[in-house]
């Protein structure tokens, strides 16, 4: 078996106010997330991303249908630990999600929690803070981070669980383009290097250019699912859930409506460049 | 301004004073406040102040620092002075105006109490500035472990105190920043009478509880998510071991008290 | 006349401790009245620092800050005056919001600044209707509105003020593509209609590029360049060397460039890169 994460028909809904219906943030969702991918979970506020990520690690439970990991059954209460150990978490917010005032004790957090024996704790909290390019900053104090490494600590935490995948909530959204940049290059290389699989929940298009796999949410199911080049060609359709195309598909769409012949899949600068150096040869 | 309070603070360092195993810097401190409480002569209090500069010494945490955490308490100092210089009853009255008289007794009184105080902070600052939240927190635990038995929530209650250590950088930083934010919009938190100072602070107090709502609700997902389930069956990074310099310290510390006792006792 | 006028303006934070550092050091620009101008730079460049001073804020450690000619902090005790003619709206600004409906707490500036009744009411209105809040929003708690709809109320309890300059730190930070372009389309309209002056400070120089007539960047404390975007996006390489941004479609043309297609350096608009490539293509048919 080679699914991570696999989801059937799941279907999840918010408790409602009373007398009211309860409104489905997840109807549907059919999807197979693969070992050691990279995938970029795309979509506006709203559009059910967030709530299909939290119900990787059984944060949330289905209302219907199922969520496995690695064949785990997430509403089996029995496996809720190894659930979690197996998917870690990020979440947005790096200042809510630092336990410790210690860079190391909050690493150890998880570790601590499994019941790790001590070395091997001191081993992994090592490793993990070296994986992120933190280790510079063992006995740190994490408040006095930038949000970048705050959120390369956060990684470093959930790393140090031994995860097999690694949930990123929204975890890029409050940071600035150099944190961002530093949270990106960590996670492409845990997924290069340990085969970590990755899924990244985000609202900046750019972030997905460089992913395996793309899925497009839209109001609680799967609109488009593909490579980049696949999702990022279909410009009228990611326009109309609300959503940008990068600036190097936008430029290769207009200039097809001008008649050129272009490519609509070059994502990234070098590509688009050369693609419309060679058109107008 | 509210960057000022180093209540919780610690300052990172490797020496003697930072190797030390909380529980024995906090048993230390117990000693140290008996020893305090114990004293009676300029002696005893001279050899007080001596131990802690010892200990200021050592750790080398900067005086200022410490003299500086004296700033949010130095009203209830002065208070305390005050008081006990102006209403001790003594046999020798040097100065008397209707109830006030100041006697060589309440001076005596007024300069021990003031020299507790001050020494009793700075000692309790000195071991949180060179014992780390957690590992005080830890300690406090370890040394609280047997109340367990009386069905005392010591994990429970010792991660509130951690954790409530851990957000209180983050909690000023967020009150200043909405400050600015209410300040920009015309608050005043300056000017008007008690009354109308008070009901400024709800423009803030409102968001920042609202915030710390928000953080707390964030904060146990995470640490869900993070396999966290109650104390049992937890290991730790960083286990408590008593070294050798431990018992060197508290052997130390055994015969300072008790040294500060038999001084009492000769009536010095 | 300038509306604002900084002057070697320098602030150091913990004077006399061992982190002293400056902030900002000798900063010296003028915005003009009506101005549409774009801050950009890293976290740690003196952004924020800046902009708590044009609203008194923050009290510089040397140097002057100058509102329609007058130094700000002339009579310290009016420097609440201050902050309803310059307008500033914090990074995250929903995070600010307390009162029990969002009518109140569009109030709350408006209301400090003196102003009662029907001038009052109708302050509070116009701003709602700024940033694109309905009437039926108005009776609600603030905590009912969606993420969006909060910082509008948020950003509507400033506008409320009607400052005669207005300081934005971030507006659209957190929002998704579509809550994105909406906020700033609202911001550029206001611009257009009220002609208020418009400090934009943003980490994304694609929105930078699209919306201010002329971009500052800060640098360690100092003013690295100014200029109009074209200006400013001529010297990309410059930017990238000091680890900011450009706008991908400049990097578009850095890359085409380089492969020998003569573009013009200023491009930095999907637009711009477009016309100046089938004016290359020249009256040859489309392929």
């Amino acid at each position: 078996m080679n699914d991570m994460i696999q989801t059937e028909s799941l279907r999840f809904a918010y408790p409602a106010d009373e007398g009211q219906k309860p409104v489905y943030a997840l109807r549907g969702v059919d999807l197979e997330i693969e070992k050691g991918s990279f995938v970029v979970v795309l979509g506006h506020n709203g559009s059910g991303k967030s709530t299909l990520a939290k119900t990787f690690n059984a944060v949330l439970l289905p209302a219907g249908g199922k969520v496995y990991v690695e064949g785990m059954d997430t509403l089996d209460q029995e496996l809720l630990l190894a659930i979690r150990q197996r998917v870690g978490m990020v979440f947005q917010n790096p200042d809510n999600q630092i336990v410790a005032n210690v860079v190391e004790e909050d690493v150890a957090f998880a570790p601590e929690n499994l019941g790790v024996p001590t070395e091997e704790i001191r081993k992994r909290v090592d490793a993990a803070l070296k994986a992120v390019g933190m280790d510079e900053f063992v006995t740190h104090a994490p408040h006095l981070l930038s949000g970048g490494q705050k959120q390369r600590i956060a990684i470093a935490g959930v790393i140090a669980m031994e995860p097999a995948c690694i949930v990123l909530d929204e975890a890029t959204a409050m940071l600035d383009p150099i944190g961002r940049r530093e949270v990106l290059t960590t996670v492409h290389r845990l997924n290069k290097e340990k085969g970590i699989t990755v899924i990244l929940i985000t609202h900046h298009m750019n972030e997905a250019e460089a992913a395996d796999r793309v899925v497009v949410m839209d109001d609680g199911r799967v609109d488009l699912d593909g490579t980049p080049q696949e999702v990022f060609s279909q410009v009228t359709r990611l326009r109309r859930l609300g959503l940008t195309v990068p600036d190097t598909v936008d430029l290769l769409d207009r200039l097809r409506l001008d008649g050129w012949d272009v490519p609509l899949d070059a994502l990234s600068v070098e590509d688009c460049a050369a693609a419309v150096a060679g058109a107008l040869k | 301004m509210l960057k000022d309070i180093t209540l919780g603070q610690y300052f990172p360092g490797d020496t003697p004073a930072h190797r030390l195993d909380p529980r024995t810097k906090i048993l230390l401190v117990v000693l140290y406040i008996a020893a305090l409480f114990t004293a009676k002569s300029f002696l005893t209090y001279g050899l007080m102040a001596l131990v802690l500069a010892a200990c200021v010494r050592i750790s080398k945490v900067g005086l200022k620092a410490l003299v500086k955490g004296l700033k949010p308490v130095l009203f209830i100092i002065v208070f305390t002075g005050i008081l006990n210089l102006f209403f001790t009853p003594g046999e020798n009255e040097l100065w008397a105006w209707g109830p006030f008289h100041v006697t060589d007794t309440g001076i005596q009184n007024a300069a021990f109490m003031v020299l507790r105080i001050m020494l009793l902070i700075m000692g309790t600052f000195l071991m949180t500035y060179t014992t780390s939240p957690i590992s005080l927190t830890d300690g406090l635990e370890r040394l609280l472990n047997g109340l367990k038995r009386f069905h005392v929530p010591v994990h429970e209650l010792t991660m509130i105190m951690s954790i409530a250590l851990r957000f209180i950088p983050t909690l000023i930083e967020e009150t200043d920043k909405i400050m600015s934010a209410q300040k920009a919009r015309g608050a005043d938190f300056e000017s008007g009478n008690l009354i109308e100072k008070a009901r400024a602070l709800v423009p803030i107090l409102v968001p920042l509880f609202i915030s710390a709502f928000r953080r707390a609700d964030e904060l146990a997902t995470a640490m869900e998510c993070r396999c966290y389930h109650g104390g049992e069956g937890r290991t730790k990074l960083h286990v408590l071991k008593y070294e050798g310099r431990d018992y060197v310290a508290l052997a130390l510390g055994a015969l300072i008290l008790a040294g500060v006792i038999s001084l009492r006792v000769l009536g010095l | 006349m300038a509306i604002l006028e900084i002057k070697n303006l320098t602030h150091t934070y913990g004077i006399g401790t061992p982190f002293q550092r400056s902030a900002v050091e000798d900063i010296s620009f003028a915005v003009e009245p009506g101005e549409f101008l774009g801050v950009i730079g890293h976290t740690g460049s003196g952004k924020s620092t800046l902009i708590q001073h044009l609203n008194g804020l923050l009290k510089p450690t040397s140097g002057q800050i100058l509102l329609d000619g007058r130094d700000i902090w002339a009579e310290p005790k009016k420097i609440r005056n201050i902050r309803f003619q310059v307008g500033l709206v914090f990074q995250y600004p929903e995070y600010q919001l307390f009162e029990e409906t969002v009518y109140k707490d569009i109030s709350f500036g408006p209301k400090n600044q003196g102003k009662t009744g029907d001038e009052l009411d109708h302050a509070v209105r116009e701003a709602a209707r700024l940033v694109g809040l309905r009437d039926e929003h108005l009776e609600k708690s603030p905590f009912e509105l969606s993420g969006g709809q909060k910082r509008r109320a948020a950003l509507a309890g400033v506008l409320a003020m009607e400052p005669k300059v207005l300081v934005l730190d971030e507006p659209t930070a957190g929002l998704d593509p579509a809550g994105r372009e909406n906020l700033m389309a609202n911001i550029r309209e206001y611009h257009r209609n009220k002609g208020t002056t418009i400090i934009l400070v943003s980490h994304s120089m694609d929105e930078i590029a699209q919306n201010v007539d002329r971009i500052l960047v800060l640098k360690s404390a100092h003013i690295l360049m100014s200029g109009t975007p074209a200006e400013v996006f001529t010297r990309a390489e410059e930017l990238l060397s000091a680890g900011l941004d450009v706008p991908q479609i400049t990097r578009v043309a850095m890359a085409l460039r380089d492969r020998g297609v003569p573009i013009d350096p200023a491009v930095y608009t999907v637009e711009d890169l477009e016309r100046q490539l089938l004016a290359l293509k020249g009256g040859g048919s489309p392929c």
